[in-house]
């Protein structure tokens, strides 16, 4: 197989951007529901933006927001830090799974670029990435582009209260993972991801009921990669 | 606006640090480390099952939390993933089936 250079331009970021255009109801809309909470919690706006656009890392942040309490202790802090680790801890498998992808950028482009690493342009840009696209502009532009939707979105939510009262309403709160399942499909190749998938959902699934909480993203996908790789077809 | 608006609390900096630099470096750590480790086709192999794997267990959990609504929206959208290949048709009628099905009182 004749392997392509990975390149960097701005029409693949352009293009990067475009592709992030369905979930953008999605970003919006959880962004302005962060900021509001936030604001309920007493942040100041300055304070809501700093944790939003620097962690950016949605579902730590509403986790963490759980556990803040004013005046902040040094126990709380830890506890805030922890629960970020915890939740993103996939982040060290979706990192590990771009190495094929972007092992070939030179380290001061892609350790920067990582700052923008997500579920979301991860999975278009492993998607692309499949069809032969070389262009990394494809991470990078949808990266850049879901963190200022992101970044942006908080703040309607913060300071008009709820904008939009229950998501759930419009079916706002399915675009995420609807998305996933989207690109998922074309993943599918034969008997290896199904086996695969199977040993991620069972253990993913096990470990929901078990424990509860985000460690069921971590435990199913070591699961699925280990079923995966020692699947000899 | 205020001058109360643009001010934080020492603290409260010192949180957004933790946690950015924490995330941070699980977002590097996992490719730094990748790019240590010899690929062998075994690695390879775990490797290209992770997408999928980690897809699967971010998904299914939010099914069983979110009950036979949520289920039959992401069957809507990998069925017209499958059927006419297009993210924001799948995205589209996922998200219309769970205003309907939640109008519906599901």
């Amino acid at each position: 197989m004749s392997e392509k250079n990975v390149t960097l331009s701005l029409k693949g970021c352009v293009q990067g951007s475009m592709l992030c255009l369905p979930v953008f109801p999605g970003i919006i809309a959880l962004g302005a529901v962060f900021g509001t909470v936030a604001a309920q919690k007493g942040l100041t706006f300055l304070e809501t933006l700093m944790i939003n656009s620097m962690v950016y890392a949605g579902a730590s942040q509403f986790v963490a927001m759980e556990i803040y309490k004013d005046p902040l202790n040094w126990g709380t802090l830890i506890a805030m830090v922890g629960v970020a680790g915890a939740i993103n801890m996939r982040m060290l498998l979706i990192g590990a799974s771009l190495r094929p992808w972007l092992g070939r950028v030179p380290a001061y482009q892609a350790y920067p670029g990582l700052f923008f690493l997500t579920d979301i342009n991860w999975l278009l840009a492993l998607a692309q990435y499949d069809k032969g696209e070389r262009d990394w502009g494809i991470y990078l532009g949808s990266g850049m582009t879901v963190w200022a939707v992101w970044s942006l979105s908080v703040i309607p939510g913060y300071f008009a209260g709820s904008l939009i009262s229950d998501p759930k309403t419009f079916g706002l709160d399915v675009i995420l993972p609807a998305f996933f399942a989207a690109l998922l499909v074309p993943l599918w190749k034969g008997r290896r991801q199904t086996v695969s998938w199977l040993a991620a959902g069972g253990v993913a699934a096990l470990t929901w009921y078990l424990v509860g909480g985000y460690w069921s993203i971590f435990t199913g996908a070591i699961a699925g990669a280990v079923a995966g790789a020692y699947l000899d077809d | 606006m205020t001058d109360a608006a643009f001010s934080a609390d020492r603290m409260f900096v010192l949180v957004v640090l933790g946690m950015a630099g924490i995330t941070y470096m699980l977002r590097a750590g996992g490719y730094w480390v990748m790019g240590r480790l010899p690929i062998t086709p075994r690695v390879r192999r775990g490797l290209e099952a992770l997408p999928g794997a980690i897809i699967v267990s971010t998904v299914l959990p939010i099914v069983l939390q979110g009950g036979i609504a949520v289920a039959l929206c992401i069957v809507v959208a990998a069925a017209v993933q499958v059927r006419m290949k297009k993210e924001y048709l799948a995205v589209f009628f996922a998200a219309a089936a769970a205003a309907g099905l939640r109008a519906a009182g599901l």
